[in-house]
Parts: C-alpha cells; sequence; structure tokens
C-alpha cells in the first residue's frame, strides 16, 4: 500500500491580523489529480507556497510520503516534487534543451541522466523542433509546456501546478489539458490550482472548494455538483427578462432564481414546464443547459468581484 | 532542514549545491563573454591611461615608503584593486538583482531541492570570479605594458580573489534591500566613490588630514590597496596579517548580514 503522497492538516497562515487559510485540510492520493478551486484571493497560491515550504504555516501541518515534514525535510520532500509556478521562471539566456539540463543539475542529476532526458520531455511537450530556441522565441502555450518538462526534469512523484493554463489561448489550453491527462494516463499524480472550471472538470478526481482560506466544499465535480445544485439550469436574457424573476408563475417552477446583470437564472429539477411557460414572452431569449461547475462556484462563492488579489 | 532558514541570524547552512548555481551563471556568462571583457576592461585601461601618462608627466614621481616610484605604477597597483572591487560590485548588484527579482530565476532555484544560503553563496562567488576574471585580462595588460614585472604579482592574484569575495559580499547587502536598479546608485555615490579617494588609489593616503585618515586606514579598499601595491613592487606588505583580517571580517560580517537580509526578503 503506497502511503498518502500529500496530507495537509489544519493548516493556518495569517499576514498580520488577516487570515488567509483557515483551518485548511486535504490529502492526496497517488494517482489522483487535486483541484483547488476558489476566486482570487481565496488563499490557493498561499496554500500552494505553504506546500512548498517558501511560506512559514503558523499552524498545521504538512506532511509528504506518510513520513516527511514540510519545511523541515524540505529538500528530500523537493527531491521527489515537480513544480510549475504561476509566473514562468525559465532562464531567457538559454535554449530549451539548456534550461531542462541546467534545472536538472539542481536536483543533482548527472549530465548523463539528463542528456538522456532531454529529447524524451521536449517530444512530451511538443517542443522537439523548438530545442534550440530560447523562451523569447517561443509562445506563451510554449513556454508553458516548456516549464511543465522542467518540472519533470527529476521524474518526480507529485506535480504540483499553480494555475497552469492562466494566460493562454483556447489552442494552448487544450493541448496543455491533452498533456497532463497523458501524464495522469501514465500514474502520475498532480495538485493544481486554476479558476477555469473546465479545467478542474477535465482533469481532476477530486475537487477543493477555498473561500476566504477556508475550505467551503470537497469532492468529486460531479458528485458536488449533484450535492449542491438543481441538474438543469434556464438562463434568460433580453430587455425587461430581470423582472421574470419576480414572476409568481414562474418562481413556482424553478427551486431556485438568480438575478446577474440582465440575466435571470432559473436552477430546476425539471425545465420543461417552466420552459413551455417561458413561451409567453417572445421577446427574451432562453438557454437551457444542464448545471456545471461553474454554477456550483458561483453558487458557493458568490456572482460578487474579488477586487482584493 | 528549511530551504529558507525562518531564524534571519541562524548561522549559514552551506553545502555543494552552490556549484549549479554558479555553473548556471557560467553558462551565460560563456555566450557572453569576449563582449563583455571588453566592456570590463576597457574602463580601467582607459583610467590608467588618462591618468597614468596624462597626470603621471606632471606628478613624475611618488614617494612610497622611502622609495621613488613612478606615478603610472603607484596607479596601477591601486587601480587593480579598484577594478576588482568595481567587478565584484557590478555583478553582485546588477546582475544578481537581475536574476533574482526581474527573471526570478531564484524563485525558480528554490523550487528544486536547493537552499536559499546556497543561491546567496553561488552568487557571492560567482561574482568574485568574475572579479578575478577582470582583474586577470587587466593584469595581463599591465604586463604587457611594462608597467610591472614584479614576480610576486603570482601573490596579487589571490589576494585579488579574496578583494572580490569581500566586496561581492558587501554588495549582496544592498542587493538584499534594493526595491529597484535605482537604488545601487546610492551605495555607489556613498559609498563606493568616497572609498575610491580615500584608499590611497590616486595619491597616498598620507596627504589626508589625520582625522580622515585615521577612519581611511581601516577600509577595505585601503587594506586592499595596502597588500596589493608592494606586490607590483616586488616587496612583501607590511602589516599584511591586519590587512587580510580587515577584508576578512568585512566580507565574514557583510556575508552574513547579506545572507539576513535575503531571508527576510524571501521569508513570507
Amino acid at each position: 500500500m503506497n502511503p498518502t503522497l500529500l496530507s495537509v492538516n489544519h493548516l493556518a497562515k495569517r499576514y498580520g491580523d488577516q487570515t488567509v487559510v483557515n483551518d485548511l485540510s486535504f490529502h492526496i492520493e497517488p494517482g489522483e489529480c487535486l483541484g483547488i478551486i476558489g476566486p482570487n484571493g481565496a488563499g490557493k497560491t498561499t496554500t500552494i507556497r505553504m506546500c512548498l515550504g517558501l511560506s512559514e504555516p503558523n499552524g498545521g501541518a504538512i506532511t509528504y510520503f506518510g513520513d516527511r515534514h514540510m519545511p523541515g525535510d524540505a529538500l528530500t520532500i523537493k527531491a521527489r516534487l515537480g513544480v510549475v509556478a504561476q509566473m514562468d521562471t525559465l532562464d531567457p539566456d538559454f535554449t530549451a534543451a539548456e534550461n531542462l539540463l541546467v534545472f536538472g543539475r539542481y536536483f543533482g542529476l548527472s549530465d548523463q541522466i539528463i542528456r538522456e532526458r532531454i529529447p524524451q520531455l521536449l517530444e512530451y511537450a511538443a517542443l522537439s523542433h523548438k530545442a534550440d530556441a530560447k523562451p523569447g522565441q517561443l509562445s506563451g502555450g510554449m513556454k508553458r509546456r516548456l516549464s511543465l518538462a522542467r518540472a519533470l526534469i527529476n521524474a518526480p512523484d507529485l506535480l504540483m501546478l499553480d494555475e497552469p493554463t492562466t494566460g493562454l489561448d483556447p489552442q494552448a489550453r487544450h493541448l496543455m489539458w491533452e498533456r497532463l491527462q497523458v501524464l495522469l494516463q501514465q500514474g502520475k499524480s498532480i495538485l493544481l490550482t486554476t479558476h477555469f472550471m473546465d479545467e478542474a472538470e477535465r482533469l481532476c478526481n477530486r475537487l477543493l472548494v477555498l473561500d476566504h482560506g477556508r475550505k467551503i466544499a470537497e469532492g468529486k465535480p460531479r458528485d458536488l455538483i449533484a450535492e449542491h445544485l438543481e441538474p438543469e439550469v434556464v438562463e434568460v436574457f433580453g430587455q425587461g427578462a430581470v423582472q421574470l424573476a419576480d414572476e409568481a408563475s414562474l418562481q413556482v417552477l424553478a427551486q431556485r432564481v438568480e438575478v446577474s446583470g440582465e440575466t435571470v437564472f432559473f436552477y430546476t429539477r425539471d425545465s420543461q414546464p417552466l420552459l413551455v411557460a417561458l413561451q409567453a414572452w417572445p421577446a427574451l431569449r432562453t438557454l437551457h443547459r444542464p448545471s456545471n461547475l461553474e454554477d456550483l462556484f458561483l453558487k458557493l462563492t458568490g456572482r460578487q468581484i474579488r477586487e482584493d488579489a | 532542514m528549511s530551504q529558507i532558514q525562518n531564524n534571519l541570524w541562524a548561522a549559514p547552512r552551506l553545502s555543494m549545491r552552490w556549484w549549479p548555481v554558479f555553473r548556471r551563471n557560467f553558462l551565460v556568462w560563456q555566450k557572453l563573454a569576449i563582449p563583455s571583457l571588453v566592456g570590463n576592461i576597457a574602463e580601467p585601461l582607459m583610467w590608467l591611461v588618462a591618468f597614468g601618462y596624462g597626470l603621471g608627466a606632471l606628478v613624475g614621481q611618488v614617494e612610497l615608503g622611502g622609495e621613488k616610484v613612478p606615478y603610472i605604477l603607484f596607479l596601477a597597483s591601486g587601480s587593480i584593486c579598484m577594478s576588482a572591487m568595481n567587478a565584484a560590485t557590478f555583478e553582485a548588484l546588477y546582475s544578481a538583482f537581475s536574476r533574482m527579482h526581474v527573471q526570478k530565476t531564484w524563485d525558480g532555484i528554490m523550487n528544486a531541492p536547493v537552499r536559499l544560503d546556497d543561491v546567496v553563496l553561488a552568487e557571492m562567488l560567482w561574482a568574485a570570479f568574475k572579479s578575478l576574471f577582470t582583474v586577470t585580462a587587466i593584469l595581463g595588460v599591465m604586463l604587457a605594458l611594462g608597467i610591472s614585472h614584479s614576480p610576486k604579482l603570482l601573490v596579487a592574484w589571490p589576494v585579488l580573489l579574496g578583494v572580490g569575495i569581500t566586496f561581492s559580499c558587501m554588495a549582496l547587502i544592498f542587493n538584499a534591500l534594493a526595491k529597484g536598479y535605482d537604488f545601487f546608485t546610492y551605495y555607489f555615490t556613498l559609498f563606493l566613490t568616497p572609498m575610491m579617494f580615500l584608499s590611497g588609489i590616486f595619491f597616498p593616503r598620507d596627504q589626508l588630514p589625520p582625522i580622515v585618515r585615521a577612519v581611511a586606514d581601516w577600509l577595505p579598499l585601503s587594506a586592499a590597496v595596502d597588500l596589493v601595491r608592494p606586490l607590483f613592487l616586488d616587496r612583501w606588505p607590511e602589516h599584511a596579517l591586519r590587512h587580510g583580517l580587515v577584508l576578512m571580517v568585512f566580507a565574514g560580517v557583510s556575508f552574513w548580514v547579506a545572507l539576513a537580509l535575503t531571508r527576510k526578503r524571501f521569508r513570507s
């Protein structure tokens, strides 16, 4: 039986009187992909930084591989982790291949082992043709994939990815997801933070919803949706749509009604009667869809904009 | 042990993991060595030519320990120390700051099993190495110009490495404190430029008013000049132990302070 890769218990972090992470506990088992989702300022990056030993917790315990404690055993733990930070830290003066070589040396790997791994990693990252290109000559997606390849140079047991696709265009994002899925199929374990719900739904076996430094929900994506939401959503928008929220004849047909901007969201277990009733307002446009992780996220963390991040 | 010491003033925890970090800087430098060498030695040589031959014609000879020496030799033996200081300082300020703050290279390195203390050590040794490289090139030119042929220059060489180490340790304190490149101007105008004029590079320190001299005698650059200059004249320095200790104390204390301030900067 393999030990739990990472086990976090009652983690806490304060800056002055502001509590940014509060009594947070979670764990990652081998082969799992755990996603931490939450609005800006929810404490995702602070949590990752504490797990990486770069920030000292004010309370709680972080244990890797059953018996290694962060930050005390930071170096032995780091030897078995692969990290992709939010900001690329690639060396601008080196080619893609040199970036991998230099980074592998930080792990104490011999040049011979690193040079064996470089072509495989570049191929994995779909960068074989860019081995001699410097980061400045690479697109945003290529740079992220190079960062991912670099994080794999030490054949890590656990990958830590902080918002791996933020700032990428859809094509680059899909390629990144596909590359990460390859890793998961190989049995790698991943901890990732994201605020893209489709990313979380595609990649993660399990999700942790964080808000104001607290865990507000945890579970499999589909289970979380089933637990917290009605299965169907009807969105209504157009001139005067907002007034529908107060329409008693419609309210009885939905379990929950929400207004955001100029759109009304009807959450319902059975959309058919509602859709029929809505035909009385032919000028309004409707969108009928299954509820998804984004609805869950907005229900749990609210629709207001977070400026404090 | 943790990667970033929580106790700011804890003793340095050093290991051989500084070596791959040093090699990283070396690999970058290999790509730019020749153009950077031209920049590094052109300026000190211009000083030497302009002041040494220009001013030297007016000054003639300088009396040093009861012996008269040509001004160019006096200046060359002092200015090589200034070159060691400048080369180490530039690398440990501007280049280290680029890696630490602008490129976030240090953050990347600390995603691998490398302690912050080892990164700081690597930067310190790297700046000292670059300074030694510059000094070696300038020494080569001085030999070619026939300014000195003292066999004791072989001893001056490791001494100048020590000078580079001392000044890179000092510069790393200001690297740790900097918010941007502009901050380094203060270090140059408030510390290095006055020191340049007080350490007996351009004129003997006994021309200074006694009270200024009392301070100037204990400056690290004075210690460097007092160690290196006699070697250019094929003599052994007087009070070598004292001067060596001054350099070592400045280096040791500065490194420790730089480390504490860098830990503070990275701790959050």
